[in-house]
């Protein structure tokens, strides 16, 4: 069942003043869709809009055009702050960086209680410090009383970046969008909170957004993958579906730029040569084109949108993906 | 054997704190030959980055180096007087840290940081100066227009080429870096480190390159150093180290990488963290966190022993003899 939902979801931001004013347009026209107890990782090189669709879904940013439509009802129409609260505990985000995310002068307990007593007035004081000590157990760390007493400075970047995954439990949420919840860490730690991620959907069904730039990951996490590029998504699909047969040229590129010692190298500079795309007042055409080796006439043009290439499975490409609209 | 580009024997670098010395580098040995690409790698806090500052020689107090000598073409640069230092340094050998952002002066355009260090070394001809920047910019495949650029002009992969051209300036021939492609995503990351490889064949330079990821240097390091708490756990030539990784925490490091190819397993990482340096576990310090620890080793600190063409610091790797005598 869908959960959550985004039709034509834009965002532009005003850059410059008076007549060197422009628009930058860092999400456009993206549709998503995260079912109950779905993972669906978000994958991208940094500028392609997907934190800036992350915050729009907390709700830090306001659309510029588009809806997001939760549970089947609009944002727009939520009314009045027990409203919004309501949809913040069940929409928690957790950040990219454990060091920064956590308030270094209070205990580890005090943002998950104060979280507690706001989201979930219902509870008495003993049964906030039982439910926080669950949550901390459900992320993996015993034993949980002790980490609770302690400050942010004891623990290890693993165990922070796991308190910022108790502290969104705590709300009994619905959809958590992790934005990069690993890159900071270590390699060896980072296997465990993916695992973590994987044991709240299974044990407490909890759906994610998974933000992140290596889709070696997403893979090991996610049902389903949605690939950004310069604000537009540029392909989704199933998982394996989507590695197996990956249609857009940029889809390519990230799995081709991915380290894997087991396997051969192959790849030439010349198309791993990053030019940003254009997305300050962009023309209608292929963000990609400027990178890719497939690019023809009417990519410089037209702007292509997404056409079914398999089952559940779109990708937006003139060239691979040649749709009837022209 | 012609004698080595940079010779490091027995080097060992304390911290010296209020709880008493921390020893970060401990008892390290490392040869690197003219033109070779050495890889050390570890997680946080495990003595890389300070090996790395100690041989250039960059440790500032409370760090200290205890022991041994740092060898390059003979002299030693442990007991260089800075004076001295300065003269090697951007000349012989020069320096890329991890965050290029902080290591460009934000003020001042490209051209003007490079004249710096090549007028502090003697080119004094405005033309010299210029040739040479314009050259090493086109080295790094940025176009020299950006030598009026300010760093805040560029994005973070080319702010990150730009402190490549400016250490291959005076052609030097050893280039140390520290974690240059952490702050990039993955296409940029593999397009800088083909870029890297490249440029050190046409050039000839050694490269000692430090990082948390272990699969970036797959492909591109001749000779590999897995550090773990302060010491080397495991050295050899990459293909071996990752081929047959001996010690299992290579090998745990390895098998935390998920794969974008083959079937989809489930990893458990490594499980725990890091020790802290300033207590480290007795005897193997891998021992909390090892899948394979026996009976002796919470007690018998392990050497560095030989396993075919690489080292291995495990018991399970000790020669017959020597572990009856030990």
């Amino acid at each position: 069942m869908t959960l959550l939902e985004t039709s034509g979801l834009t965002r532009h931001f005003k850059v410059g003043t008076g007549l060197s004013r422009r628009l930058l347009h860092a999400v456009d026209e993206v549709d998503l869709t995260i079912g109950e107890r779905e993972i669906v990782a978000l994958v991208g090189e940094s500028g392609s809009g997907k934190s800036t669709l992350a915050r729009l879904i907390a709700q830090v940013y306001k659309p510029s055009a588009g809806e997001i439509r939760y549970q089947g009802r609009p944002l727009s129409a939520l009314r009045g702050r027990r409203d919004r609260l309501a949809y913040r505990g069940d929409v928690p985000m957790v950040f990219q960086d454990p060091f920064s995310s956590l308030n270094p002068a209070y205990r580890v307990s005090h943002g998950i209680l104060r979280s507690l007593t706001l989201h979930r007035p219902e509870l008495s004081r003993a049964q906030r410090d039982t439910e926080a000590e669950r949550v901390v157990e459900a992320v993996g760390l015993t034993p949980a009383a002790d980490v609770l007493d302690r400050y942010p400075y004891e623990l290890s970047g693993g165990q922070r970046q796991r308190i910022g995954f108790a502290q969104a439990l705590a709300h009994r949420p619905k959809l958590i969008l992790a934005d990069e919840p690993v890159s900071m860490l270590d390699v060896s730690i980072r296997i465990g909170l993916l695992n973590v991620m994987a044991e709240l959907r299974e044990n407490e069904g909890v759906s994610f957004l998974y933000i992140t730039h290596d889709i070696a990951s997403a893979r090991y996490l996610s049902d389903r993958i949605v690939v950004m590029y310069g604000g537009h998504v540029v392909e989704t699909g199933p998982t394996e579906e989507l590695l197996a047969r990956p249609r857009h040229p940029y889809t390519e590129l990230l799995l081709s730029a991915v380290p894997d010692p087991r396997a051969p190298l192959d790849v030439d500079a010349a198309t791993a040569k990053a030019d940003p795309p254009v997305v300050i007042d962009p023309v209608p055409s292929c963000r990609f084109r400027a990178r890719c080796p497939l690019a023809e006439d009417i990519c410089h043009r037209v702007t292509p949108r997404l056409q079914p290439v398999g089952p559940e499975h779109t990708a937006a490409c003139h060239v691979t993906a040649p749709g009837t609209a022209t | 054997m012609p004698e080595p580009l940079l010779s490091v024997r027995d080097l060992s670098v304390v911290y010296e704190t209020v709880r008493g010395p921390v020893t970060a580098v401990d008892n390290l040995q490392l040869e690197v030959g003219e033109g070779e690409f050495a890889a050390v790698v570890g997680e946080s806090g495990c003595g890389k980055s300070t090996l790395l500052f100690a041989i250039a020689g960059l440790l500032n107090p409370p760090a200290r180096i205890a022991s041994g000598s740092v060898l390059f073409r003979g002299a030693d640069l442990v007991t260089m007087t800075e004076r001295e230092l300065n003269e090697l340094r951007w000349r012989d050998y020069s320096v890329v840290l991890q965050s290029a952002m902080n290591a460009l002066n934000p003020v001042a355009t490209l051209a003007a940081q490079y004249k710096d260090a090549m007028v502090a070394h003697g080119t004094h001809t405005k033309e010299e100066i210029h040739a040479r920047s314009m050259e090493v910019l086109r080295l790094v495949g940025i176009d020299p227009v950006h030598l009026r650029s300010y760093p805040h002009q560029l994005s973070g992969g080319m702010r990150q080429r730009a402190m490549i051209a400016m250490a291959l300036l005076l052609a030097p021939d050893l280039v140390i870096m520290d974690e240059p492609t952490s702050a990039l995503d993955v296409v940029a990351q593999r397009s800088l480190m083909v870029q890297i490889k490249e440029l050190q064949q046409l050039l000839g330079f050694a490269v000692v390159f430090v990082t948390h990821d272990m699969s970036l240097v797959s492909h591109f390091s001749d000779q590999l150093l897995v550090m773990y708490a302060g010491q080397v756990v495991e050295q050899g030539p990459t293909r071996t180290v990752f081929d047959s990784p001996s010690h299992p925490y290579s090998r745990g490091l390895l098998e935390a990488f998920p794969s974008i190819r083959g079937p989809r397993v489930p990893l458990r990482g490594i499980p725990g963290s890091p020790p802290d340096l300033a207590a480290p576990p007795p005897g193997c310090r891998f021992h909390p966190r090892c899948p394979l620890v026996f009976d002796r080793c919470d007690t018998v600190p392990p050497a560095l022993y030989e396993v075919g063409a690489a080292y291995s610091r495990c018991l399970l790797h000790a020669p017959a003899a020597r572990e009856v005598t030990s």
